[in-house]
């Protein structure tokens, strides 16, 4: 079994590296098609970074009436905490609001004049609200119109939920970000399909050369898998070197991606091809292997039927 | 040793061997003569069980050939060594894994390979060609390689397919010489030819072949068509 295993690697092994361009050949297919596999690994990386910096920016927030007092926004917020669907809460205290204000107003002498004017602080504190999805804001807009959720009282204090303002432009944002998810992947699957169809054939073409060799070694009485091995750990080892290869090759491309694409993309590509180096190394190594140890499995069982 | 029982092989709808009844005994050098397309290709192939007949029954030994489980075919196929006119050698292949191969596929240990496949190598007159590639040998040097994987294995029978087609008359000569040398050593040998000076020099049964069917069967034969 051992020797059989031992015989059958080193016959993989010199029929790859004595086929020379054709071994070449199929490297360069697979290498494209872990290529395509990769770019579109970085494509949705750099799709769901410039989708959760959107996500970041849609919020929704509750102002107070002015004198609106501190306890019972606590009470609001507390109550709030325990809904699932939110991701953070930040308060802003009446204060705070001003003086946010005046700094946003600094230059403007005539509005700071004229809230000077005021001898009250006209502004009420707020409560700033992330949801962990865009969709969830709804549900989060509709519990303050629940009057079970909250005692009459809390209802009072509330001046406006900007959520109504907001709506459009986050359901709009919902379904982009939904119609991109869905479409990214759709593109990526037939993307990948496709290329591995290319290899596939490739590999199955290489094993219709040596389909007279396939019958020369069942004459001399070689077994199945005797025959198969060879064949499938060479089509391993084109694998190997392909992903071997793209590997490489993602190193001077995310360099220059990150040097000169990060605004545009909004994520830094050498960084996350960096910290996700092995993840990606075993997504490609494995693909490498499998597919050529697959396409060479099934291209060389059609000849060993007979 | 090898029986035919009314055996018809038929391509679409030319026949390519019609009603063949004929036995071969372990130990003979028969030579199967006729013109191309006399149906010897097809013959040695029924043997082999590469082709399955149309009707008629092709036995080994007292066992039908076309009943065998793949895994007895695969052993019955050990047993049969094979010459062809195109040699069939493994291209990818050095001159001693051609020979060790057939080796292996069998299960031979290494150590078996190691010391076997040299001592074929030297009968053939391969020594210091042992590691080139088919492509680098001549045709001669090519079919006694051919020979050598044939023989490596110790099989029962040989059948060896034109193997003097493609050579010149001193090359086709040495090759013949080789297979009267192993056939008296005692294993079987199935030659087809339409050499006759080959036939002719070999002084043993002759078959001959017309259109499908034996007209002549001779102890010891001449090429007569």
């Amino acid at each position: 079994m051992l020797i059989h295993a031992k015989r059958i690697i080193r016959s993989g092994w010199h029929s790859f590296i004595r086929s020379g361009f054709t071994s070449i050949a199929s490297i360069l297919i697979m290498t494209i098609t872990l290529f395509v596999i990769t770019s579109l690994i970085f494509v949705q990386a750099s799709l769901n970074a410039s989708l959760s910096d959107i996500k970041e920016k849609v919020d929704v927030t509750i102002y107070f009436v002015p004198g609106a007092d501190e306890p019972s926004i606590k009470k609001v917020e507390e109550s709030l905490v325990k809904l699932p669907e939110i991701k953070s809460i930040t308060y802003t205290s009446a204060l705070e609001a001003l003086s946010n204000f005046k700094d946003k107003h600094s230059n403007d002498y005539l509005t700071l004049q004229a809230l000077d004017e005021l001898s009250e602080n006209p502004l009420g504190a707020s409560l700033n609200i992330k949801a962990n999805d865009p969709s969830q804001y709804e549900s989060i807009a509709k519990y303050f119109e629940n009057d079970n959720a909250l005692s009459k009282g809390a209802l009072t204090i509330i001046d406006k939920i900007d959520y109504h303002q907001n709506k459009m432009v986050i359901d709009r944002l919902t379904s982009i970000i939904n119609g991109a998810k869905s479409l990214g992947f759709a593109v990526s699957l037939v993307l990948i399909i496709i290329s591995i169809i290319i290899t596939f054939n490739t590999i199955r073409l290489i094993i219709y050369m040596s389909k007279d060799e396939i019958s020369v070694m069942k004459l001399v009485g070689a077994g199945h898998k005797y025959v198969q091995g060879p064949f499938i750990v060479s089509g391993m080892l084109v694998g190997i070197c392909a992903s071997l290869l793209t590997i490489l090759l993602f190193i001077p491309i995310s360099i220059w991606l990150g040097n000169h694409m990060t605004d545009f993309i909004g994520i830094n590509l050498y960084q996350y091809y960096k910290s996700n180096f092995l993840q990606l190394f075993v997504i490609m190594l494995g693909s490498g292997v499998l597919l050529g140890s697959i396409s060479s499995f099934f291209a060389i069982s059609r000849y060993l039927r007979k | 040793m090898i029986y035919f029982d009314n055996v018809t092989k038929k391509y679409k709808d030319n026949s390519s061997l019609e009603e063949v009844t004929l036995s071969i005994a372990a130990g003979e050098f028969v030579s199967i003569v006729g013109h191309s397309g006399a149906g010897k290709t097809t013959l040695t192939k029924l043997i082999l069980a590469e082709e399955i007949p149309t009707s008629g029954t092709v036995f080994f030994e007292s066992t039908d050939i076309n009943k065998l489980s793949k895994r007895d075919l695969m052993n019955f196929r050990r047993k049969v060594g094979v010459v062809f006119q195109d040699f069939r050698l493994l291209p990818g292949k050095t001159a001693y894994e051609n020979i060790s191969f057939a080796m292996e596929a069998t299960g031979k240990s290494d150590d078996e390979i190691r010391e076997d496949v040299p001592h074929v190598l030297e009968l053939v007159d391969l020594t210091n060609r042992a590691f080139h590639f088919p492509h680098q040998l001549s045709g001669g040097e090519k079919q006694r390689l051919a020979i050598a994987r044939a023989i490596i294995t110790q099989p029962d029978l040989i059948i060896a397919d034109e193997p003097t087609g493609n050579l010149d008359p001193m090359n086709a000569n040495e090759v013949i010489n080789i297979l009267k040398k192993i056939n008296d050593l005692g294993t079987t040998i199935i030659l087809t030819t339409h050499n006759k000076g080959v036939v002719d020099s070999i002084k043993k049964r002759v078959i001959t072949l017309e259109n499908g069917r034996i007209i002549r069967d001779d102890k010891e034969g001449k090429y007569m068509l």
